[in-house]
């Protein structure tokens, strides 16, 4: 399993919000996903695009992970938003809609054509965003389409308008999109992300669908208020006995190593490389969680 | 008649027998209503006021008080002039005063806090004299030494009987504790209580007791306990404000001082607030209780002492109609004076035996001193209050404070005002990271293992003005506009007037 970098947590940040702009770093999400297209009106499109040119570049981004949601490539808006924010060095591009591989490839064509031009090393990365039925019905292809997709997500409030319904709190109408699109992540190896939460002051059932999502396999969630953060952050926290669990696991690998062993048992199991794999994401997430102090 | 020693100087003493005092039958009945006025102005007169004298007021009802204003209108009209006003703080309802001090009639003023157009006129030179700004427990040591001599108090209060026994937690208007009130009944020469009801007397428990008050008057109204509220009294929303409260739960969770019998007093404002609940839940999860609840009393506070979580409240001022409802029905709720909270030279102030204290900043400069005096723009716009005193005698102080405002930093190399030294500062805890004064290596080793983020102060200082860009300097005169006294009443620095 190729080893992932954490992202339990992607905000969006309306490109026009200056306040938002400026400040969302504080709140610590794994990413900043600064957004283009819907949350953007047409008047602000230019102006969203230069602030977030900027701030990609402030120091203020530097140790944090940047994704931008770019306008459609047909509207007038698309490319311009794809040159600017790749100059301004985002680490990944959510593409705004994803019906089917060619919109992955078309896009994945742009953003080589730009590098190129700019000589640009670093590859940006993808986030593809599934928000049709003909996409989750495509999602396994899509998912396996591009070595810079780095996860696909699901956008639930255009889905449900596809699927002639609406969200509800139990979820029923999202089941199959968000199965579909976990096994077509998982099956291409690349991160699964579950849709915003809408409603800030539900705190209560904010933390059921994350309990759910997580259950199900989900790497994070996208979410639309710093607010939300702390609690998914909450969520996502391993227990104490997940940790020394995971400790152990380590420590017998690590002891493996020496001894010139492939695989070593702890407490009768065997622990084998994905077993370690999970150790490994446990420490991870302890340490971002800020459960295991200095001395990890 | 006894014989008595001769030796005894006779005269001095009356013999028992002969009449003491004599008065007449019809006069017995008056008496009893003798404390009665029938108008502000028969209370000014009877004071004995005049020119040069010090009046004072409390600040109970914030920005509600009706009565400061309307006191120096009449005492304006009645032709005083040269007094020194000694309220314990000033708000943005009194910016009328700003015409008494054009006028003459104030020339001279010692208070806790300035804010609004008064601070603006004052820091624009206003006053020949420059302001006395002073701590709440400072307050009680400048009576007690006497530089703060009061002539004449006037008091509001919702409820009073007609022998001047008063308290604020009962009435229509209710303000709470009266714990600044307490300290003027005291040591003023002549006390003037206006309340807004008359009730039978005795009016008990009484904050303010018949043998401290000289006078009663009935006014309509006295506050508007709307306008007391320090500010939010529900649950913040906003995202900075909650951050800010939960890393500092965090603080004290790990601080070492977070066990059984422990005791905190927490502000005003978004972050103090969210602080109490954050901080509930840990004590719940964790099956703590605190002993005390100090100082400004909030709603969330009560909440806290109505869950058992914390044991007793000091009440010296009720930040919001919660607190002052709650001073009057709950037995754990009690009021105390200002020298019983602060003053650094009572024989007991709380603080002494407060464990951690939460406080606020306009701003804190790199050595940890902090300003909650003057704004970013040089002018008078807060209030010292128990900032110096609680941040002097709690085993930890912990400063919570945006790193910028807007494109203003709270972090500066050197501090407009200081207010509280930095040696008496044991943690700052901005939006982009927590600074621990280099004294306190343990403790910072403490939150260190605990998962925090401990950054120094220059760092934080760095950061702010890598965001905002270095500010210009204020420019000012030479003429010094106020005075800032810190508690044992020295002087901590001096605010000069805008150029």
């Amino acid at each position: 399993m190729k080893k992932q970098k954490l992202r339990r947590s992607m905000l969006f940040v309306p490109g026009s919000n200056t306040g938002m702009v400026c400040n969302a770093f504080i709140y610590k999400p794994d990413t900043v996903m600064f957004d283009l297209e819907d949350s953007v009106a047409l008047a602000e499109k230019d102006t969203a695009r230069l602030m977030v040119f900027h701030a990609l570049q402030h120091f203020t981004y530097k140790n944090i992970e940047t994704a931008v949601r770019v306008n459609p490539l047909d509207t007038p808006f698309g490319l311009l938003d794809l040159e600017a924010v790749i100059r301004g060095g985002a680490d990944i591009i959510r593409l705004p809609k994803t019906d089917t591989v060619d919109d992955v490839l078309e896009m994945e064509q742009e953003i080589a054509h730009i590098e190129n031009k700019i000589g640009r090393e670093k590859k940006t990365m993808m986030l593809a965003a599934i928000e049709s039925a003909l996409g989750v019905v495509n999602a396994v292809d899509i998912a396996r389409s591009s070595k810079r997709l780095m996860g696909i997500a699901l956008g639930a409030e255009d889905f449900v308008r596809d699927l002639h319904t609406q969200r509800t709190k139990e979820g029923h109408e999202l089941m199959a999109a968000r199965n579909q699109i976990l096994l077509a992540a998982r099956a291409a190896k690349i991160g699964a992300f579950d849709s915003i939460f809408s409603d800030i002051k539900d705190k209560e059932g904010f933390m059921h669908e994350v309990a759910y999502i997580k259950g199900l396999g989900f790497d994070g969630k996208s979410l639309i208020n710093p607010t939300q953060i702390p609690w998914l952050h909450k969520a996502f926290e391993p227990t104490p006995k997940d940790i020394n669990w995971a400790r152990e696991v380590i420590e017998a690998a690590k002891d493996a190593t020496i001894r010139g062993l492939g695989a070593v048992s702890l407490n009768g199991k065997m622990v084998d490389a994905p077993i370690v794999a999970r150790a490994e994401w446990i420490i991870e997430l302890a340490r971002a969680s800020g459960v295991l102090g200095e001395e990890a | 008649m006894k014989n008595f020693d001769k030796s005894i100087n006779t005269q001095a003493l009356t013999p028992i027998g002969a009449p003491v005092f004599t008065c007449k039958e019809k006069c017995k009945g008056q008496e009893r209503d003798a404390k009665l006025c029938e108008s502000i102005e028969e209370s000014i007169r009877r004071s004995g006021l005049r020119d040069g004298m010090t009046i004072s007021f409390h600040h109970a009802f914030r920005g509600g008080d009706l009565i400061l204003n309307r006191v120096m209108d009449i005492i304006a009209k009645m032709g005083f002039k040269d007094l020194t006003l000694a309220s314990s703080s000033l708000a943005s309802v009194h910016d009328p005063v700003i015409e008494h001090i054009k006028s003459g009639v104030v020339t001279q003023i010692y208070t806790s806090g300035l804010r609004s157009k008064l601070g603006e006129a004052i820091s624009k030179g206003l006053m020949e004299k420059p302001v006395q700004i002073h701590s709440h427990g400072g307050r009680v040591h400048l009576l007690q030494s006497g530089e703060l001599s009061i002539d004449v108090a006037f008091l509001g209060v919702p409820v009073c009987d007609r022998f001047g026994n008063a308290n604020g937690h009962s009435g229509r208007s209710k303000c709470g504790s009266l714990g600044y009130a307490m300290m003027d009944a005291q040591y003023a020469k002549y006390v003037v209580v206006l309340t807004e009801a008359l009730e039978e007397y005795p009016n008990v428990p009484a904050s303010l007791h018949q043998d401290q008050v000289d006078a009663v008057v009935l006014v309509d109204e006295v506050g508007d306990p709307a306008k007391i509220g320090a500010g939010e009294t529900r649950m913040t929303t906003n995202p900075k404000e909650l951050m800010l409260a939960r890393l500092t739960t965090k603080i004290i969770e790990h601080s070492g001082l977070f066990k059984e019998g422990f005791s905190v007093q927490t502000g005003t404002g978004g972050a103090s607030l969210a602080t109490t609940v954050f901080l509930s839940e840990k004590m719940e999860e964790q099956n703590i209780k605190a002993s005390f609840g100090l100082g400004g009393i909030t709603g969330t506070m009560v909440y806290m002492l109505k869950r058992g979580l914390v044991k007793k409240l000091l009440d010296v001022q009720s930040f919001d109609e919660f607190a002052a409802k709650s001073l009057g029905e709950n037995k754990d709720h009690i009021e105390i004076s200002a020298n019983e909270y602060a003053n650094p030279s009572s024989k007991g102030a709380a603080i002494k035996q407060l464990d951690i204290v939460v406080l606020s900043a306009l701003e804190v400069d790199v050595d940890f001193n902090v300003n909650v005096i003057t704004g970013s723009k040089g002018l008078l716009r807060g209030a010292s209050g128990g900032h110096s005193d609680t941040a002097a005698e709690a085993k930890l102080s912990i400063i919570v404070a945006p790193l910028t405002r807007g494109r203003i930093p709270t972090v500066t190399k050197r501090v407009n005002t200081i207010v509280t030294p930095g040696s008496t500062v044991d943690v700052v805890v901005t939006d982009q990271g927590i600074a621990v004064n280099p004294k306190h290596a343990e403790l910072k080793a403490r939150l260190k293992k605990a998962g925090l983020e401990i950054v120094e102060m220059q760092e934080l200082y760095e950061r702010a003005i890598a965001l905002c860009g270095e500010p210009q300097n204020i420019a000012y005169t030479d003429k010094v506009v106020a005075v800032i006294r810190y508690r044992d009443g020295s002087i901590i620095d001096v605010v000069r007037q805008l150029a």
